[in-house]
């Protein structure tokens, strides 16, 4: 496990946007690191948040889900987006964002690439989503760039959205 | 959206953000990739609604051989 984080780059939405996309990222780390938290124009509580990293990735994920008073699994082959979990849709509870957190190992390697994720979506409602997901790229390329989109593709993250990127290293 | 949308980029090798209005092909690009979120979204939907009408379907049969609700629930779930 790597022993030390540095924070490569970040972003606080100073208006709402349809993406965010962390470009030139350097291939000097070990692992990588992705935070964000978010809320969405989405007309719902919820709304999914995914990644497109450089090239188009051949994606499988499972996924476990809470919603605080059940639990289930799925999961999905052939995706064409890394799925990361639920934020806060512009119909949630106001002014709350959701959070994820999404781990990379070995980002630079050429081989297939895995991903993990936790994210919790808030809402102080009778329902909100604890959502973890582990996945696999097939890709074959090092990742040098990825965006981060709503699921939907049709909403923007609203401004005071963060993004922060870190990069781990062995020493 | 109504207003023209736009992308957040940052640069990691500088540190440069920058916000960049969306060309038309980029627009049209995400208008394509909503629509495909639309669809499987609704196929998802359907898939697991014609699963919960199998698995309905089933307790039933199960009932109708004469098992009770615990047994047809250790059976197949509640």
């Amino acid at each position: 496990m790597p022993s030390s984080r540095t924070l490569i780059a970040s972003n606080t939405l100073g208006s709402n946007a349809s993406s965010v996309t962390f470009s030139s990222i350097p291939s000097t780390y070990k692992d990588l690191v992705l935070r964000l938290s978010a809320r969405t124009t989405a007309s719902s509580t919820i709304n999914l948040v995914v990644i497109t990293p450089n090239g188009t990735p051949s994606a499988s994920f499972i996924r476990l889900r809470g919603s605080g008073s059940s639990a289930s699994s799925s999961s999905s082959t052939g995706e064409s987006t890394w799925y990361t979990g639920l934020v806060s849709g512009n119909t949630a509870t106001a002014n709350t964002f959701g959070s994820i957190e999404v781990y990379i190992p070995n980002y630079a390697s050429v081989a297939n690439r895995v991903y993990s994720t936790f994210a919790v979506q808030e809402n102080n409602n009778a329902v909100a989503y604890i959502d973890n997901y582990a996945g696999l790229d097939s890709q074959t390329a090092a990742l040098s760039s990825f965006t981060i989109y709503d699921g939907t593709f049709s909403t923007n993250f609203v401004a005071g959205s963060s993004f922060f990127l870190y990069g781990l290293k062995n020493s | 959206m109504t207003d023209t949308p736009t992308k957040v980029i940052v640069d990691c090798s500088t540190g440069e953000q920058t916000v960049v209005p969306l060309t038309a092909e980029e627009i049209a690009d995400l208008q394509a990739a909503a629509a495909q979120a639309e669809q499987d979204r609704l196929a998802a939907e359907a898939e697991a609604a014609a699963k919960a009408a199998a698995k309905q379907a089933a307790q039933d049969k199960l009932k109708a051989l004469g098992l009770s609700d615990l047994e047809v629930a250790a059976l197949v779930g509640a």
